[in-house]
């Protein structure tokens, strides 16, 4: 099975290595992926590399390297599982993943490693079981303030939303804190979607895909039973559409339902109260744990986000270049869209760069042959615009017309939009509740912090 | 019964199996116990009495046993750790002298069932079930029943594991494993478009394995596999991988849409990828694709006009309905390639098109003028071709630019390749121009047999074995060379294991091939290539002569015309001509000439209805021997095809 395992900064340095078999070359077989890696051909995936009948497979997360060797020919699903799974167990005994909470913790993730691991075989990867052998406590690097929001690395996405939101409790060790009773009750409930959306050039939708998850951590005593309920009108799949829903779906945007493609629960999810009152019941352990997932396509219950409305000036002769960009945000009047960044690529050698832009706080530059325009906040119902004007240097040989035209010049777009959304999903669907069953010993109530977010995966505006 | 207040119920009930006074009375006690299971079968959840009830157990009052046993069966999976309690009251159980207690032991012990195996057992699990071959059909499907909830697992693991386990169980029922494939779609999707880029890719991989059998399977999701621009590149350029093999007549527009854009990415290898792209999407949908392509020469960048140019050459040869097209979008290009490949390719083709191409001789003279500072002889020599050919088609404007170049060649070229290719077209000419025509402009090999090579759709089983293994990530072609070093290097345990994977799935066409290559090599018998007779011809011959050997080989089941053109034009039987494919009977007429000039015409006749094959030959020439070689080696052409469709 599994040979050897070891762990590598982003600058390729091992920070963990273990051979589980003993079958397959020594320490320097970290130094020996790294220099692979780095000398790959850019077409080829470094997912999966061979070396002398070794495979190794990888994955990178919070800048680091997971990486496993094994000579046999395994499973790839089964093993980028386990290494994704490793990577939440270590930030879950840790408190979080990264460089220093590592090399902080070596005693404690080769501890882990040990009971998970044996000859290479899966024992178990349930935090709830480990932590029955476990002894080591976790180090961390220092108290936690919730003025130091700067250096948080926070549970679910790193995003400006999540760094006001409660504390940085969530990135904290499970095992730890036996002290610290008072933080010990808490736990969070994340909703997270990414939209991926394809505009045409005469605006029309090609394309909505939205990815969302339910994350939860919970430092709750494992076995605690939970219930969440989400919106009550959740329905799954197409053909769950009932009739009035159908009638209603010919105007997007007013329909009631809040409607996924597909939908899938952790194997803790007790799925009794689902049917009939949309409400999720878990005993989870402590730890993170992905309890749904789902997925939608095309038909989306609210307007998009953004819409973008360009239009383009060419000059061929003089090769003057004027891109006349309006972005409207169609979220509720109360929300807005935080980080909002337009990357606009350029055709080839543009030199300078002049800009109007409609308000202070926005920036934009030219950068790698791109158009990047910054908008740190951007209300909802709003409406933003930039002129900006360029210099296209003439390509040798071509006639010039001198005609301006609307057509715009070969290289120019499509735009990308990158943004967060905090307090917002995109499919409509909300926790309704978050119920915990458990009682604690002392009089405080656990903490429960339920948050909603969605980010943009890919939005992509043909010019 | 009131639901909401199960927990009262329960409350209560604990209470009383706890009370000792009701335990000391044997009728309330399995008065009690008795609405605990009333409670049970009406959907209640009693699990919240386990431990009571495992205490229960422990009675000599059998009635009482049984039906703690029943709960027990019941709540086993809920509360597996509590359950393990059980099991010491069912040992102690079965050594007691009552047979009929002992039996009811044995028997609970069986039905406990422990929901304790994690994803990873279950993986585990299912790769061992792949070694079991179900002995009936019965049995087959009962295992794809029970094993039916693991598809829809959370863990991809699992569901992959499972899909492999039901399509090599099911690899006699092709609509179980589409059955299969069609309910693997909607995890397959989501890995592809998950947060994790190992995993998408992973799973990339795994959607083009599929595709190579179903074509039509992702279709409608083609806009899962649009790229976003912060991927990173070994998974755009999969994904388009994946447009290019899904594409079909409903996305075309859109898909060529999306490959449109890409090709003007930043990323300069990206750019190409999605160029070739088009270009193989052309061979289908020709009209649509040349357009995108010669738009993309207006933009005049030195990358995108190589690629776009190498692709029309590609073109021009598989489909040369689009050769118009493309001479028309030629002239102008040759400012914009400095590459060895670019220029390769419009070299070649200005030589073959160039009587359509007005500047064709012009801009070859440039090439001629400059080619003192070429650097590349590859550029060099399919210049000397090109000029060669145009000159046979335009000599007037070439004759001098080509004596030029031969002199160049001859006299002070330092390559030696280039030198000799100069020095044999210059003999050449002295030998005449009608011979230099013949051998420059004979006729082509057929380039739809290119199309007719790449297997079109491979059956499910062919990579079944690969399915959620190494091979689909490294691709078939790596993982061949992985393998091949890894047996020379390793002669452990796992060597038959990894040697058996190389070994099976869609190689063994090839390796027919190969062998039906040596029949004609190994025999006295040599059929030469390209003989070239006319249907009207080889009628009259047929009818003038005799049979000189008949005889009847089994063919079981379909049968593929093409399949068995194809192999027999590789031995260099040409096929003069045949029924359409499904015709019953169905006919082929043959011919073959060896060297010395003996011609074998042949008619196969498939008879579907005795599952026979006849095959009558006939020859000019009376001669046995080569007649048994020229029977031996058709006998192996479609005993192979044969063995093929198998």
């Amino acid at each position: 099975m599994i040979s050897q395992f070891f762990i590598l900064s982003s600058k390729g340095d091992p920070l963990i290595y273990k051979d589980f078999r003993g079958d397959s070359g020594g320490r320097d077989v970290a130094e020996l992926f790294y220099r692979k890696l780095t000398g790959l051909p850019g077409d080829e995936s470094p997912v999966v590399m061979h070396h002398e009948g070794r495979h190794f497979i990888h994955i990178r997360h919070s800048g680091l390297y997971l990486v496993v060797t094994t000579s046999e020919n395994v499973s790839p699903f089964g093993l980028l599982e386990l290494l994704s799974r490793l990577a939440t167990l270590l930030g879950d005994y840790c408190g979080s993943l990264g460089e220093g909470t590592i090399s902080r913790n070596v005693a404690l993730v080769y501890e882990l490693l040990d009971e998970v691991l044996d000859y290479g075989y899966v024992q178990t990867t349930s935090t709830e079981m480990l932590r029955n052998f476990i002894q080591t406590e976790a180090v961390v690097s220092k108290p936690f303030s919730l003025f130091d929001l700067s250096s948080v690395g926070l549970f679910g996405a790193e995003t400006q939303q999540s760094k006001v939101a409660p504390s940085s409790a969530a990135s904290r060790p499970v095992l730890s804190s036996r002290s610290d009773q008072s933080q010990k009750n808490e736990v969070f409930l994340d909703v997270v979607e990414r939209l991926s959306v394809l505009i045409a050039s005469n605006g029309s939708l090609l394309k909505v895909d939205v990815q969302g998850e339910i994350r939860l951590k919970s430092f709750l005593p494992s076995g605690s039973e939970m219930r969440i309920g989400l919106t009550e009108e959740f329905c799954v799949g197409k053909s769950e559409l009932r009739g009035v829903r159908r009638e209603v779906s010919l105007f997007p945007g007013y329909g009631p339902g809040i409607r996924v493609d597909e939908v899938s629960f952790h194997s803790f999810v007790n799925l009794d109260e689902f049917e009939s009152h949309r409400i999720l019941r878990l005993q989870p352990p402590q730890g993170e744990l992905t309890v749904m997932r789902y997925q939608l396509s095309d038909d989306l219950p609210s307007p998009l986000p953004f819409r973008l409305f360009p239009s383009v000036q060419w000059d061929r002769g003089s090769g003057r270049l004027q891109v006349y960009l309006k972005l409207r945000c169609d979220l509720p009047l109360k929300s807005q869209a935080l980080n909002v960044r337009l990357h606009l690529p350029l055709p080839r050698g543009v030199i300078s760069l002049s800009q109007e832009l409609s308000s202070p706080e926005q920036k934009a530059e030219l950068a790698e042959g791109a158009l990047r325009w910054d908008l740190p906040r951007v209300q909802g119902g709003s409406q933003l615009s930039g002129l900006f004007q360029m210099d296209v240097p003439r390509p040798p040989g071509l006639p010039s017309h001198g005609l301006s035209t609307s057509a715009p010049p070969l290289g120019l777009g499509p735009a990308s939009l990158s943004f967060e959304l905090p307090r917002h999903t995109c499919s409509g669907l909300q926790v309704r509740f978050l119920r915990l069953a458990f009682r604690p010993c002392g009089n405080a109530n656990p903490h429960k912090w339920v948050r909603h977010l969605s980010h943009s995966d890919a939005y992509v505006i043909r010019i | 019964m009131p639901y909401l207040g199960s927990e009262d119920v329960v409350k209560e009930l604990k209470k009383a199996l706890c009370n000792p006074h009701i335990q000391a009375d044997r009728l309330r006690y399995r008065n009690v116990i008795q609405r605990v299971i009333r409670y049970m079968t009406q959907g209640l959840d009693m699990s919240g009495v386990f431990m009571e009830m495992v205490k229960a157990s422990a009675t000599v009052d059998i009635v009482q046993k049984k039906l703690v046993y029943l709960y027990m069966c019941t709540y086993a999976p809920l509360k597996p750790d509590l359950a393990l309690l059980a099991i010491n009251t069912l040992c102690k159980d079965c050594s007691d002298p009552n047979p009929m207690v002992r039996g009811l032991a044995l028997r609970s012990m069986c039905s406990l069932r422990m929901s304790k195996l994690d994803q990873w057992g279950q993986a585990e699990v299912l790769n061992f079930l792949l070694r079991y071959q179900p002995r009936s059909e019965e049995e087959l499907f009962d295992i794809l029943n029970l094993l039916d909830s693991f598809l829809k697992s959370g863990s991809p693991g699992v569901v992959m594991g499972a899909t492999k386990l039901f399509l090599i169980l099911a690899k006699k029922f092709p609509h179980v494993q589409t059955d299969v494939l069609v309910r693997v779609k909607g995890p397959l999707l989501a890995a592809c478009s998950s947060e994790s880029r190992e995993l998408c890719f992973v799973a990339l991989c795994h959607v083009r394995q599929i595709l190579h059998s179903l074509p039509g399977h992702f279709s409608s999701h083609y806009k899962k596999f649009f790229c976003s621009y912060s991927e990173p590149h070994y998974i755009k350029l999969q994904k388009v991988e994946v447009l290019c093999e899904l594409v079909n007549d409903e996305n075309v527009q859109q898909v060529l849409e999306e490959l449109r854009g890409y090709c003007t990415d930043v990323s300069a290898d990206f750019a190409q990828a999605a160029i070739f792209a088009i270009g193989s999407i052309a061979r289908t949908y020709t009209d649509q694709c040349v357009q995108i392509l010669t738009e993309l020469l207006g933009l005049r960048q030195e990358h995108i006009t190589t690629v776009v140019v190498q692709t029309f050459r590609d073109l021009v040869w598989l489909c040369p309905q689009c050769t118009e097209a493309v001479c028309q979008a030629l002239p102008g290009c040759e400012e914009n390639i400095q590459d060895s490949e670019g220029k390769q390719a419009l070299i070649w083709l200005l030589g073959v098109h160039g009587e359509r191409i007005p500047n064709a001789p012009y801009v070859l003279e440039d090439f001629v003028e400059n080619v003192k500072s070429e650097t590349f002889p590859a550029v060099k020599m399919e210049l000397l071709t090109a000029l060669l050919r145009l000159f046979l088609s335009r000599p007037a404007e070439c004759q001098d630019m080509l004596g030029r170049l031969l002199y160049y060649c001859i006299e002070e070229e330092k390559d030696m390749a280039v030198r000799d290719r100069g020095l044999f077209y210059y003999r050449l000419l002295l030998v005449g121009i009608d011979e230099v025509k013949r051998i420059l402009c004979s006729p082509k090999s057929d380039p739809t047999l290119g199309l007719l090579e790449d297997p079109a759709e491979r059956p499910v089983n062919s990579w079944a074995s690969d399915f959620n293994t190494l091979v689909p990530v490294y691709g078939k072609s790596r993982w061949a060379t992985i393998s091949k070093c890894h047996g020379a290097e390793r002669c452990g345990p796992e060597l038959p294991k990894t040697s058996s994977f190389a070994a099976s799935g869609p190689l063994i066409p090839e390796e027919n091939k190969e062998r039906v290559q040596e029949v004609p090599d190994s025999g006295a018998l040599m059929l030469v290539p390209n003989l070239q007779l006319t249907a009207d011809y080889f009628e009259k011959t047929w009818l003038s002569l005799k049979v000189a050997h008949q005889q009847v080989l089994p063919w079981q089941g379909e049968f593929h015309p093409d399949t068995l053109q194809m192999a027999l034009q590789v031995v260099n039987i040409q096929t003069i001509a045949m029924s359409r494919a499904g015709a019953r009977p169905w006919k082929a007429y043959l011919s073959a000439q060896d060297d010395t000039g003996c011609l074998f015409l042949t008619e196969l006749l498939w008879k579907p209805e005795n599952s026979e094959m006849q095959i009558s030959v006939k020859q000019n020439e009376t001669r046995t021997e080569t007649l048994k070689s020229f029977i031996s080696v058709l006998e192996t052409v479609i005993g192979t095809i044969e063995e093929i469709k198998s």
